[in-house]
């Protein structure tokens, strides 16, 4: 069953048409890596599928409930069994990393204090980030925030995490820790995962499907193997120059 | 005709340049009724969101905290200040016809009606719509606001609501504070300074300033609150393009807001003179 259906995605802003019919299925329980070029609309249409933009043509379905037209309350109701990783974590810079994680929980209300506690430095342990409770944002690294920020999006355990270009600026130890997390996190808890990229040894590190995302279309999609066999000329050029440059 | 007319290149030029002006008046004025109609929005969003539950209380005295009593040492200085140059001023001007008793009294009807909402106004622009204007900026940029509406919490509810109210609230208090400090100023530069009878000085303000003239200098100031953080939260929330774009929305929120205050002061003093001048005349 899909747990994310996009059918005919339209969005512009002004004259830049970015979505031009993206048409998209991520199963339950996969991971989904949504590959392209920068530019090419991979987070404008993440941001579709949690209800952050509205599209001008089309419909996304999450877990079989039609999210345009919602409510205030019905799109909140929906959001949470999302998490979302940001490109730039989107830590909330004013807090540190005990209240970053606990956010989530602490809004969701009915938790006693000591459980928030207990679940902050559990999912804190699943990212391996210990003894940093204290620290801000600003004390930390682009790979450790980015893990701070994965702990954060698991807090509530969703169904569905979103992950920005979750490897984008780390170092290749911290992209292979991260990639590790995404594939943890499915296998432990059955999340679905979406991810976009334009790291293609990342993706097809972690992906059970990929799609490609070229001129605010999907143009090929298929699993990482079906991907390398493509034939669609813009998959064999963006692998063609991924392989030139490994 | 030609010669009449000049060159055909200069005509098609200057014709371009009347096209772009035209087309830059037009679409300035668009971004304006545009901007103006997104802050009416935003107004009626921070109201609804104020009286939905989940209330934030918390959220709501950090604000008044940092609007409130972080503002008292500027508005403090600044209504001082006021107070005594404006003593000094109608002091000079007062002693050429021997009206000098009537210092207080002006300075405290001045102050309460106009200097003190206007000038806490745009010391409260200065120092908390910038910040509130760059906090949302910078929240935006690094999407912390996008990554709050992912967790099911309202953006406008958790930072614009408390920021309104507070704003709101507090300006009246330091208005209050500004025409208590400006008065205390002027009474010493009067009294202490240019031989002015303290109980000429005092009796004055007592006949002559109403509560109504202060009531309606709060009314002012509770306006200017309301108008400089929907300018500041509006600016912020929508600034685009990283730290650049954070400045120049904290730019645009100072000078508006600035801009704003001044312009409507003019507009409430209009709208609140039959009050003023109904009392006055009904008491005289």
């Amino acid at each position: 069953m899909a747990m994310i259906e996009v059918s005919g995605l339209h969005r512009s802003f002004g004259e830049n048409h970015v979505l031009r019919g993206v048409d998209l299925a991520v199963e339950e329980g996969t991971t989904t890596v949504i590959l392209g070029s920068s530019g090419s609309g991979k987070s404008v249409l993440m941001k579709h599928m949690i209800g952050l933009l509205t599209p001008d043509r089309g419909t996304v379905r999450v877990d079989g409930e039609e999210i345009q037209g919602l409510s205030e309350h019905g799109l909140a109701r929906v959001r949470r069994k999302f998490g979302m990783v940001f490109q730039s974590a989107a830590l909330f810079d004013s807090l540190n990393v005990f209240d970053n994680v606990a956010f989530p929980l602490v809004e969701r209300g009915g938790l006693p204090r000591r459980e928030i506690a207990d679940r902050v430095h559990e999912k804190l342990d699943v990212v391996g980030l210990r003894g940093i409770d204290d620290r801000y944002p600003e004390e930390m690294s682009g790979g450790m925030r980015k893990r701070v920020a994965l702990a954060r999006a698991l807090a509530l355990d969703p169904k569905i995490v979103l992950y920005d270009e979750p490897t984008t600026g780390l170092d290749p130890i911290a992209t292979e820790y991260v990639d590790e997390m995404i594939v943890s996190a499915q296998e432990r808890v059955g999340v679905t995962s979406v991810v976009i990229s334009h790291d293609i040894g990342s993706a097809f590190a972690i992906a059970d499907r990929c799609a490609v995302l070229h001129e605010g279309a999907v143009v090929a999609e298929g699993t990482p193997a079906e991907l390398r066999e493509s034939r669609q000329p813009f998959v064999r050029r963006f692998l063609a120059l991924w392989y030139q440059r490994r | 005709m030609n010669d009449d007319l000049g060159p055909p290149g200069a005509i098609a030029s200057a014709a371009h340049e009347a096209r772009e002006a035209v087309v830059s008046v037009g679409s300035s004025t668009l971004r304006l009724v545009e901007e103006i109609g997104g802050m009416a929005e935003l107004f009626v969003q921070a109201i609804v969101w104020t009286l939905r539950p989940p209330w934030r209380i918390r959220l709501l005295f950090e604000q008044l905290d940092f609007v409130g009593v972080g503002s008292i040492f500027v508005v403090g200085i600044t209504g001082l200040f006021t107070g005594m140059v404006f003593a000094v001023q109608t002091y000079h001007a007062f002693s050429m016809f021997d009206a000098t008793g009537l210092v207080g009294a002006t300075v405290a009807l001045a102050l309460a009606r106009e200097l003190a909402p206007v000038f806490a106004g745009l010391m409260v622009t200065a120092r908390v719509g910038s910040t509130m204007a760059t906090e949302l900026g910078s929240m935006r940029v690094t999407e912390q606001i996008d990554a709050l509406a992912t967790m099911a919490v309202s953006p406008l509810q958790y930072l614009v609501a408390p920021r309104v109210v507070a704003t709101i609230v507090m300006m009246p208090v330091l208005t209050l504070l500004f025409d208590g400090v400006g008065i205390a100023g002027a009474y010493t530069v009067a009294v202490f300074g240019q031989g002015v009878s303290a109980a000429s000085f005092l009796s004055r303000i007592r006949t002559w300033v109403d509560p109504q003239d202060i009531e309606g200098g709060l009314i002012k100031a509770a306006v200017f609150g309301l108008l400089i953080a929907i300018i500041a939260c509006y600016k912020g929330f929508h600034a685009r393009g990283g730290a650049k774009g954070v400045g120049r929305a904290t730019n645009e929120a100072v000078v508006m807001a600035s801009v704003v205050v001044l312009v409507s002061d003019y507009f409430l003093s209009v709208l609140l003179s039959p009050f003023w001048t109904l009392h006055t005349h009904g008491l005289r």
